[in-house]
């Protein structure tokens, strides 16, 4: 699949990678993701939402860096 | 009764709010966007006090076991009815086994669901109004979650009749352009530099990830205050004074300004410099994190005249939606 799409956070909000602070992202990019796999959150009004692959693939590229302040519907990482 | 499959990221039962125990630290609560709420109860034929479900960020998908007549208005939550998309600001029919469904909110940042006959959880201290903070009112004192059964109460009159009653445009707010609210400076705006004084309503403030029904963290420029020396009961740092009652909408400058909402904590020793007015609340409410957010200085007679055409304004929707009837 050479399909490349990307995941938009539905909210605006913190971008967060991992899951705590001490550790690891969720995934890196190159990592293959399935369908509904969690790749980050997006923190508002402290609550933390889970951002989900929206397809299966392998994470190109992070368009937005660890605790960006994002908008409603930014573009955070493309999915090929 | 509403079951939810889907609760969103921060939803509750609210009505107008919990009157009368602001001296015990009890806040109002109540619909945030009171706007929004009311005019969503007209449509369906309640009067304003009937609760609603008001839905942060994201929307509730709910399932309704019986016919309904429901209205959805304030932020824009893109809803559906069976998958198929319904209006806001407008009556709509739902029938039982309807499953309702609302997205993330494109603009924005609450929404309000209101039903004909109201959400008919039990009133506690005289409202249905969520406190989560606490864990009193609305739906067991907490945020809506899947398999939560909401009752319906007996609606007056016949609200299928309402039915495609479309508010007109000229009602609806535009929350993406509202970025100014009006505030009366006071009560302790006297600690602040003159500068500073003018720097809070002058400066573009942005709301915070940290802003919520308890209150709205602003970011911009730092604030100072008058040199004194800090007089009994009063705390050391220069932005505390001894303590006051906080009005509802204040502007207390621990160090970043917070403006406190409906759940707002009561009261403290932080310098309330100024206070957002109660008409313009709802577009604070509206205003998503990030977005930028001006202060207009107003005195005290023009916040009650702005209060008194929001009010005049709501009558006019009503009588509307009544001759429509």
């Amino acid at each position: 699949m050479s399909e490349k799409t990307t995941v938009n956070s539905p909210m605006p909000g913190v971008f967060y990678r991992r899951p705590d602070p001490e550790d690891p992202p969720f995934v890196e990019e190159g990592d293959t993701v399935e369908e509904g796999e969690t790749i980050g959150l997006v923190e508002v009004m402290k609550n933390f939402h889970e951002i989900e692959a929206d397809t299966e693939g392998t994470i190109g590229e992070f368009l937005v860096d660890e605790e960006a302040e994002i908008e409603a519907d930014q573009e955070l990482v493309t999915i090929e | 009764m509403i079951t939810i499959q889907e609760g969103g990221i921060a939803s509750t039962v609210q009505d107008r709010g919990r009157f009368g125990h602001y001296h015990i630290g009890m806040p109002p609560s109540g619909a945030m966007d009171k706007y929004a709420h009311t005019v969503a109860n007209y449509l369906v034929g309640n009067n304003a006090d009937a609760a609603t479900i008001e839905m942060t960020y994201q929307g509730i998908t709910a399932t309704f076991d019986e016919d309904a007549v429901i209205a959805i208005t304030g932020a824009d939550m893109s809803p559906t009815l069976n998958g198929e998309s319904i209006g806001t600001w407008e009556t709509v029919a739902v029938d039982a086994g309807d499953e309702l469904e609302l997205a993330f909110a494109t603009e924005g940042a609450r929404a309000y669901l209101a039903v004909a006959g109201g959400v008919d959880v039990p009133e506690v201290m005289g409202s249905r109004s969520t406190y989560t903070l606490v864990g009193i009112g609305g739906h067991e004192g907490r945020g809506l979650e899947e398999g939560d059964e909401l009752p319906i109460g007996e609606a007056d009159g016949t609200p299928s009749e309402l039915v495609d009653t479309q508010l007109d445009d000229e009602y609806v707010p535009s929350y993406a352009d509202e970025d100014t609210v009006r505030i009366v400076i006071g009560l302790t705006s006297y600690r602040l530099t003159d500068e500073s004084k003018e720097r809070l309503c002058e400066a573009e403030w942005k709301v915070s990830a940290e802003a919520d029904r308890t209150g709205y963290r602003l970011e911009g420029p730092e604030l100072e205050f008058k040199e004194r020396e800090q007089p009994f009961g009063a705390g050391t740092d220069p932005s505390n004074v001894v303590d006051l009652g906080y009005p509802i909408g204040s502007i207390q400058v621990p160090q970043k300004p917070i403006v406190l909402m409906q759940d707002a904590v009561t009261g403290g020793g932080y310098s309330t410099v100024g206070t957002v007015i109660s008409a313009d609340r709802g577009l604070l409410a509206q205003r998503q994190t990030h977005k930028s957010v001006y202060f207009e200085a107003v005195d005290v007679d023009e916040a009650i005249a702005a209060r008194e055409a929001r009010d005049d304004r709501l009558e006019t929707i009503r009588a509307e939606i009544e001759s429509t009837n």
